[in-house]
């Protein structure tokens, strides 16, 4: 009986870091829809959305509410600015070019946020908004900290359900996925579609970095990069390209990455997660809600 | 004839030239049409034809000439701008989305429109046109049949609310017995509407009986054009085209 509850504890922890991962890698799965590109750069913009939650907090002592609507819409110019500066100028280039540009950005961005004079390459404590309190039930014990991650990425992607599936520019932005040149054929804005792709993944990131802040309050310029990649193999795992994907992924990524830390070593954790980019990649390359296989 | 060239065209192509790479596509292309119109393109596979659509729904830039729609030049405009003016294609092959139902396909078609009112009355039209497709709203795409599909990419297309339809072998991969249903409702949609069409078909038979002007392409050029009833009893049409 023990066991079972120590698991399920795990599974709720695992649950935690999951629904960061699954916010994160909805951005790569979607970016990748419309630009058949894997947007590297994406796990900066989650940084860059822990850090402006960050001086929101502590030298604007803003309420939260507002922290998520303005960290958001920072993030969300961001990705816009990435989309716009490096990646269009490119849209006809061989892909290949596309994705050392994005690697390219992702540098950039680490390196120059991690200068002495902006963000500086240390640690920094991440101001919690509140402090933490455990919930114990006679099984589990859940912190507040585990509730509001739950309910703000349920409410995150409940809206993001809305976008994409009840507006026009949701519906673009499939037919956008499937087949652009059709797409245009509507009448549909294609670059209009890509930068409204960027913006929602991006600012679906900036929620995913406040998260991340209050869950584990230490931040660094190169955070982003092991829950980008981690997210990046969500999205491959679900299937890259689809979005119900992107979020399975991301749970079953964040509960597999929990369980190791928790059954064998922490030592393990990021190993295993590249197992499972091998394990998918070999045996089931399309992931598990994917289609067909692209081609590359 | 009943037109001067120019007079009350709706579009003119104008010597127009098309290439992939080095290759020419199209050859110093000219065509009109005129408001209300239905002309047809034939051609054997290969030809242009679909290049000659292509190029008048922007997804290709001609190297020379130029596209009049109305009083605009328009052979540089990206294609979802020529939709905005009133340009709709469909495309060969039908090209609907199979992951959105019949209903998404349609939104997606009215996407240019902005007034509401206009958009479900253009809803209406099209349910009416096609009452097929209002048992499968919520159908995917991809699930529907060939004939259904051509029937959902042309109600798509018509959601845009277009002055110019361009149809790109609306027969492809159909039974003779929807070949005719499929033309009879183009016939619909033109008078009903008084949209005009440009229709490129494979199938000459069915081109020459609805359309009233033709021009045949070959390699790349207008070979031949005329009235659709003289050209059905041009022996060389009849030889090349009609079979026997």
């Amino acid at each position: 009986m023990e066991h079972i509850i120590y698991i399920l504890q795990q599974v709720v922890n695992g649950l935690q870091l999951g629904a960061v991962y699954a916010l994160i890698a909805l951005g790569y799965t979607m970016v990748y829809g419309v630009l058949r590109l894997i947007n590297f750069a994406h796990g900066d913009v989650f940084m860059l959305g822990a850090f402006v939650a960050y001086f929101l907090i502590s030298k604007f002592s803003m309420p939260i509410y507002l922290v998520f609507i303005l960290t958001m819409f920072s993030c969300a110019l961001v990705g816009y600015l990435i989309e716009k500066i490096a990646y269009k100028p490119l849209r006809d280039a061989p892909k290949i070019s596309l994705l050392i540009t994005a690697v390219g950005v992702s540098l950039f961005l680490e390196y120059f946020l991690s200068l002495n004079a902006i963000f500086t390459p240390n640690y920094i404590a991440f101001p919690r908004p509140f402090d933490v309190k455990a919930y114990d039930f006679t099984f589990l014990s859940i912190t507040n900290v585990q509730v509001i991650i739950f309910i703000i990425t349920f409410i995150s992607l409940f809206i993001l359900y809305l976008l994409i599936y009840k507006t026009k520019y949701g519906i673009a932005m499939r037919a956008v996925s499937h087949d652009k040149e059709t797409a245009s054929l509507m009448g549909v804005g294609i670059d209009g579609i890509i930068s409204f792709t960027f913006i929602v993944g991006a600012s679906l990131a900036g929620v995913g970095g406040i998260l991340y802040g209050i869950a584990y309050p230490q931040i660094n310029v190169f955070m982003g990069i092991m829950p980008g990649i981690k997210s990046f193999i969500a999205a491959v795992l679900g299937g890259i390209g689809v979005i119900h994907g992107a979020v399975a992924g991301g749970l079953i990524i964040g509960i597999c990455e929990v369980f190791v830390s928790a059954f064998l070593s922490s030592t393990f954790r990021d190993g295993v997660i590249f197992i499972i980019l091998f394990a998918v990649l070999l045996f089931r390359p399309r992931g598990l809600f994917g289609k067909r296989i692209e081609k590359v | 004839m009943n037109n001067i060239e120019g007079n009350d065209f709706l579009l003119r192509v104008d010597n127009v030239t098309v290439k992939y790479g080095n290759i020419p596509a199209l050859r110093g292309v000219s065509l009109y049409i005129d408001r209300g119109e239905m002309i047809s393109v034939i051609g054997a596979n290969g030809a242009g034809k679909t290049t000659l659509l292509k190029t008048i729904s922007g997804l290709l830039k001609p190297v020379q000439g130029n596209i009049r729609f109305g009083s605009l030049n328009i052979e540089n405009l990206r294609p979802d701008r020529v939709v905005k003016k009133g340009i709709v294609m469909v495309p060969e092959g039908r090209k609907i989305f199979p992951d959105l139902t019949v209903k998404e396909n349609l939104e997606l078609g009215a996407y240019t429109i902005k007034d509401r009112t206009i958009k479900k009355e253009l809803f209406e039209l099209v349910l009416s046109t096609f009452p097929r497709l209002k048992e499968r709203l919520k159908q995917h795409g991809g699930t529907l049949s060939g004939g259904e599909q051509q029937m959902l990419a042309m109600g798509r297309a018509l959601m845009g609310n277009p002055k110019l339809l361009l149809l790109d072998e609306p027969s492809m991969g159909l039974s003779p017995i929807f070949t005719r249903e499929i033309f009879s409702l183009i016939e619909l949609v033109r008078k009903e509407k008084n949209i005009s069409i440009i229709i490129v078909e494979q199938n000459a038979h069915m081109a020459l009986e609805h359309s009233q002007r033709t021009y045949i392409l070959e390699n790349g050029e207008i070979i031949m054009e005329g009235f659709s009833s003289d050209l059905k009893h041009n022996q060389r049409v009849i030889e090349a085209y009609l079979g026997v």
